[in-house]
């Protein structure tokens, strides 16, 4: 019954084709380790956003009279509300640490290299996507740091020559933040951003199956394949990795039901304490800092004294990103047969991307700007001693198979 | 790997707990007593929030009724205790409203200045300590249009709702050189000037009362929060074991 009903539909749908090509006939490397669970959360987590997203939007009012007031009601008077609100909040949060050790894993196995480029483009893409998607659904509780972090950011837009003012203006549809902006970042943070998104990740898995995926050995597995075209040290993702990454998911939904329920304010970092306060455009809070994940951009832009020159070299921090794929230029992928110099480069790259993030939330006194100043500059540093030093690493010998 | 690892996280704590303890430095908050299992305690802090708050500010997310499924009161009650407003037909405010101010939103403009700020979630935005300090901190200041000032907010606009609890007081500060040369001004003690019909103990729980109701309404399903959380975690817990060994059983043949 069921055999036949997928005939029909194999007959005008490749659905079993589909199903074989991305998971049954999958073949990933055998030797996946922690670090390749974060692919798979990050999916999970795009839906659990959407989903408790489409929630939000029932009850939510995106008019700057009653926004605010609209998500203190979610949180009292709607049936679980508050659960919805706070999956939501603690969403984003989880989506970009999420992110940010998917994108670790890449950097520390070569995963953007020769030929997963397109990969890693998609997959920054993804990134700038959900920056944007971050920052437009910020704004929406209307809130103090939803408003003021908006003016901060939007106003950066100001620092362009000749354009720079009319474009704030026509971001905002408004000469400050106001009732035109709110709803315009909420039609771009329900529908427009999450279309770019869905269809980027698609892209980006598309792509990964194209070509196959890198392993913590860095070899490529579709050199050895048997009789039947199989490679050697492939398996089947499905139901290999599907029940490992089942196991992930539930790990990583104790650590996210341990904030979610138990401090979905993160101490004043993800949900912050002037947010609590409904925004007001004549009273400034002493100390705006953006969401934690944009700290290292932003502490970037506070380093540099010029104000354009600033919001370039933030600009450039995140292109520069992109650009990974030319800049390292070393044969060989992980870093397990990558030479001394590369374990130094990444070591001070996390450093200082921690380091900036921690400084962009603090306020800027000259010792710690200073600090940024320097953080920044092994930020940059790290891309350009890689060009320089990638071509002739003292690498180790690559093993032909995947052996541990 | 693990050595890579290690390395990055103690420079980190390292270099970051130095830089932690070089900040800070503010006014010295006093610990709230507040306890959200103590409904008794969230009993008197909705009726002195209802007797002292709610004629000037408004809590305006909360309904009154929410109050009472919570703690233990009948809407019969709920009205009888914390409602004091009527609506514009003249009839009681009913108990399944929102708590809006008695005050009349223009009339605040123009007596005080500002447009006075609703307290639904101000526990969430300033912390039950500062709450708690700052309701306790008043003192005389000439120099100020109501008489008082604030150790926790300074040139409050706020007159002290609460003087004739606490009585009035004096803060007495010594000057000390600072850092930078300057002469600075620290808080050293408040000294009672004029008693309140409360002493300090009855005045200082009366307002720990206070702050915990504040802290509850913040956020009223906080207690709801956790006990789910506990549930979720066992059941996540369990589904682990399950999975992993699932995991095991299918990951047996791959060499």
């Amino acid at each position: 019954m069921f055999k036949s009903l997928m005939t029909w539909v194999d007959d005008r749908f490749p659905a079993t084709k589909m199903w074989n090509e991305h998971l049954a006939e999958y073949y990933a490397p055998k030797n996946f380790n922690f670090w390749y669970f974060f692919g798979s959360l990050a999916l999970l987590v795009l839906v659990i956003q959407i989903v408790s997203g489409i929630f939000l939007t029932m009850h939510y009012k995106p008019d700057g009279a009653m926004a605010f007031a609209s998500v203190e009601y979610i949180m009292r008077d709607v049936p679980y509300g508050w659960l919805i609100r706070y999956i939501h909040s603690t969403g984003a949060t989880a989506f970009f640490v999420v992110v940010y050790l998917h994108m670790f894993r890449g950097l520390m196995y070569g995963s953007f290299k020769k030929p997963r480029e397109l990969v890693w483009l998609f997959g920054m893409f993804i990134y700038l996507a959900l920056m944007a998607e971050a920052f437009m659904g910020y704004l929406l509780p209307w809130g103090q740091m939803s408003f003021w972090g908006a003016q901060v950011i939007i106003s950066l837009f100001g620092a362009l020559p000749i354009i720079g003012e009319p474009l704030t203006l026509w971001i905002r549809g408004d000469f400050v933040i106001s009732d035109a902006t709110l709803n315009r970042f909420f039609a771009l943070h329900v529908i427009a951003l999450p279309i770019v998104l869905l269809g980027l990740v698609v892209a980006h898995i598309i792509a990964l199956h194209e070509v196959g995926s890198n392993n913590p050995e860095g070899v490529e597995i579709k050199k050895h394949k048997d009789e039947n075209g199989i490679p050697l040290d492939g398996i089947p993702f499905h139901p290999y990795y599907s029940v490992k990454d089942i196991v992930g998911v539930i790990v990583f939904l104790m650590f996210f039901s341990l904030v979610l329920f138990f401090a979905p304010e993160g101490g004043g970092y993800l949900l912050e304490h002037a947010n609590f306060i409904p925004s007001d455009p004549l009273k400034t809070p002493a100390h705006i800092a953006p969401v934690w994940y944009f700290t290292p951009f932003y502490a970037i832009l506070r380093a540099v004294p010029h104000k354009l020159t600033g919001v370039i070299f933030m600009g450039l921090s995140i292109v520069v990103l992109f650009l990974l794929p030319w800049i390292d230029q070393c044969k060989v992928k992980s870093i397990r047969y990558r030479g001394a110099s590369f374990k130094v480069l990444l070591v001070l790259f996390v450093i200082s991307f921690i380091a900036l993030g921690w400084l962009g939330m603090q306020p800027a006194t000259p010792v710690l700007t200073m600090l940024a100043q320097i953080f920044s500059a092994i930020y940059f540093g790290f891309f350009i001693a890689l060009y320089f030093t990638s071509k002739n690493e003292k690498t180790k010998p690559v093993p032909e198979r995947i052996t541990k | 790997m693990r050595n890579l690892l290690s390395v990055i996280l103690l420079s980190i704590v390292l270099g970051f707990s130095s830089l932690v303890m070089a900040a800070g430095g503010n006014l010295h908050l006093d610990k709230a007593p507040g306890d959200l299992t103590d409904t008794e305690s969230l009993k008197r802090g909705a009726q002195a929030f209802a007797d002292n708050c709610l004629s000037c500010h408004a809590a305006d997310y909360m309904r009154y009724n929410r109050i009472g499924r919570d703690l233990g009161w009948t809407d019969l009650e709920v009205t009888e205790k914390l409602i004091n407003t009527r609506g514009a037909d003249g009839e009681k405010t009913k108990a399944g409203e929102l708590m809006k101010v008695a005050m009349n939103n223009d009339y605040s403009s123009v007596a005080f200045g500002i447009k006075i700020p609703g307290l639904t979630v101000t526990a969430r935005a300033r912390g039950a300590d500062w709450l708690y300090t700052y309701l306790r901190t008043f003192y005389l200041d000439d120099s100020r249009p109501t008489g008082m000032n604030n150790l926790a907010f300074a040139d409050v606009g706020m007159p002290h709702v609460l003087w004739e609890k606490q009585g009035l007081q004096k803060a007495i500060f010594k000057t000390e050189k600072g850092e930078d040369g300057n002469d600075k001004h620290i808080f050293e003690k408040m000294e009672i000037v004029q008693a309140g019909t409360m002493s300090v103990e009855e005045y200082d729980a009366y307002v720990g009362d206070l702050v915990n109701f504040m802290v509850y309404m913040g956020e009223p399903m906080q207690l709801e929060r956790k006990s789910l959380g506990i549930k979720v975690l066992i059941f996540l817990f369990i589904f682990a074991i399950v999975a992993y060994m699932l995991k095991k059983e299918y990951w047996k043949d791959v060499h």
